[in-house]
């Protein structure tokens, strides 16, 4: 916080005093500049399904200090009680507008939603529902990238949801990504780069590198809204770019599209 | 370092007995005394180092300005090896080198990262780390290999994808995805061999192979050490501690089963004899070349399917714990 400051919400992009009350009922959005603040998973299953839809898969999956990494089982601890979740990840199965899908959001406040084996896991457990169930399946990614305590494990599990994909892809799938602020690393090189159609929150970061490690590698200014969607999409990555509150219509809008869309075999 | 320094010594000496075997060999000279002294000597060191390198030495063996680099052992391996330049969307990459040559009587595609081998080299190949027009090529030539039903055999040698302002402009993370993604139903065979730095998404879009090998001083790692170090303690000098903790010893990896095969390194390393070290890699690939042709290519993309499916480390609770997972409605 910075001195002679209140301990009020200060958005990050514009620095104007947002209301804590009113940030919740603008959808979590800065009232001057439209920033995104970033959603928990529940928040975001919440905004996007409807009403007591969501039942949830692959629960009870527990992360492994596969490399007796110093300290790691702790940080997981103090994540699981500061957020109330098992890992960085909810996936689930529930309603949009009556259309069912199987869903997945990431969570930032969770080791900067990284992914390592339960998150790959889930993730890879999410597709192969979705390919047995036939129905679509729609990402919300957000995340740091691979996490590093879980070593190469972390590394394989871009391997191991490509290749899940794969399958449902094959298997003619539809599958729908939806990058948030911040998706950079592991994640976005892997499944949230590989959806059919890819969409993304307004301005959120998007890249592979991040960009303090570019910035210190070219020790250049980095041009204005590096890594933004905005950016991503004139580059010709990304389909669309949406906005928080009309987010759950277009999703709604493409299911409809894909009606007849289902997975075989 | 003590033992680091030791490494430069041992190095230095082998050199010199290659020098003296080539000489005996070549001219006839006799200079068998100075050899027995030599490797007296070497063996004298090469004992108790050799046994007990840490991963920190391994990353220093696996960076070594002198260690052969792909396109040093590819004339070795191969016959007749034909580059193939360019992506076809926007350029050519010379931190990734690709084309066909015969490996005895066949044909196979090949894809090399490259790093350079001096300081001119290494600015023109950028260290060995590719651009997004390298996995692109990579993959090109992959499909190529498809078509035509060669195999095809990836050398992976790179600190890293490029952070770069190009890189992430022509989407380097869908390239590395994409690679992923098309490589897990590639209808020929992959193998890939590990030769140097096995540096996170960069190696692994080249790294879905049905057998997947690794020399024995070579290191693979989600993070390079001192990026992992420089993240969880501000300090990249704790680079050591990090290349510990992060697993990445082909010995590590291989008690994981995430690498299906050691290949054994002469001397202190492959930069002693690349004539060995080729040798070496030449065996493996003919075995795994001779099973995987024996496979059906149905059955080939299940069974690299279901090993890395493996390779995930979590456990299982019986019972559904907390409640997390139920949206609670926003305020």
């Amino acid at each position: 916080m910075k001195p002679g400051r209140d301990q009020g919400i200060y958005c990050p992009d514009c620095d104007g005093r947002v209301d804590r009350e009113k940030l919740y009922h603008d959808w979590k959005m800065c009232p001057f500049c439209q920033y995104h603040f970033p959603l928990t998973a529940d928040e975001r299953l919440a905004l996007t399904l409807d009403r007591d839809s969501f039942r949830p898969i692959a629960e009870g999956l527990l992360t492994e200090d596969c490399l007796q990494f110093p300290e790691y089982l702790d940080k997981i601890e103090q994540d699981r009680r500061k957020t109330n979740l098992q890992e960085a990840v909810l996936a689930g199965v529930g309603n949009i507008g009556g259309h069912e899908v199987v869903m997945a959001a990431m969570d930032t406040r969770f080791r900067m939603g990284s992914m390592g084996s339960v998150v790959g896991e889930t993730i890879v457990r999410a597709i192969r529902y979705a390919h047995d169930t036939r129905l679509p399946l729609i990402v919300f990614s957000a995340s740091g990238g691979a996490r590093m305590q879980e070593g190469i494990f972390s590394l394989m599990q871009m391997g191991r949801t490509a290749m899940e994909l794969g399958k449902f892809h094959r298997a003619g799938g539809l599958y729908i990504s939806v990058l948030t602020h911040p998706t950079t690393g592991g994640v976005t090189a892997s499944f949230a780069a590989l959806g059919d159609i890819i969409i993304a929150e307004p301005r959120a970061l998007i890249g592979f590198a991040g960009p303090r490690v570019i910035q210190q590698t070219i020790r250049q200014q980095l041009p204005e809204g590096f890594q933004r969607a905005e950016f991503l999409q004139d580059k010709g990555f990304l389909d669309l770019i949406v906005s928080r509150p009309a987010l759950r219509e277009t999703l709604l809008k493409l299911l409809n599209f894909h009606k007849g869309v289902r997975a075989i075999g | 370092m003590a033992k680091a320094l030791d490494l430069e010594e041992l190095t230095r000496l082998y050199e010199l007995m290659m020098t003296i075997e080539h000489r005996m060999k070549e001219i006839g000279e006799d200079f068998s005394y100075e050899k027995q002294v030599l490797e007296n000597r070497l063996e004298h060191l090469r004992k108790p180092l050799l046994g007990e390198l840490s991963p920190w030495e391994k990353v220093m063996i696996a960076r070594h300005q002198k260690r052969p680099t792909a396109l040093d052992l590819i004339p070795h391996l191969f016959d007749d090896y034909t580059e193939m330049h360019g992506d076809r969307y926007f350029g050519d990459d010379p931190a990734i080198s690709g084309g066909i040559a015969w490996f005895g009587d066949e044909p196979v595609t090949v894809i090399a990262q490259q790093k350079g081998r001096n300081t001119k080299e290494n600015i023109k190949r950028n260290f060995g780390m590719p651009n997004p027009e390298g996995y692109r090529k990579s993959l090109r030539l992959m499909k190529q290999a498809e078509k035509f039903g060669r195999t095809v055999i990836c050398f992976v040698d790179t600190p890293g994808a490029y952070p770069g302002v190009g890189a992430e402009e022509r989407g380097q993370a869908f390239a590395i995805a994409n690679n992923l993604l098309e490589m897990s139903w590639l209808r020929v065979p992959i193998i890939t061999i590990v030769i140097g730095e096995g540096g996170s998404g960069g190696a692994l879009a080249l790294g879905i192979g049905d057998r997947v090998y690794m020399l024995e001083h070579a290191i693979y790692s989600v993070i390079s050490p001192d990026g992992a170090a420089a993240l969880l303690w501000k300090d990249a000098s704790l680079a050591e501690k990090a290349a510990e903790l992060l697993k990445i010893t082909a010995q590590d990896l291989f008690q994981y089963q995430i690498i299906d095969g050691i290949i054994p390194e002469p001397g202190v390393g492959a930069h002693f004899s690349l004539t060995d070290t080729a040798k070496q890699i030449r065996q493996h690939l003919s075995l795994a070349i001779a099973e995987l042709h024996s496979c059906e290519i149905a059955e080939l993309i299940e069974q690299r399917y279901e090993k890395f499916m493996k390779m995930v480390r979590f456990t299982e609770s019986e019972q559904t714990i907390a409640s997390s997972a139920k949206p609670s409605i926003l305020v």
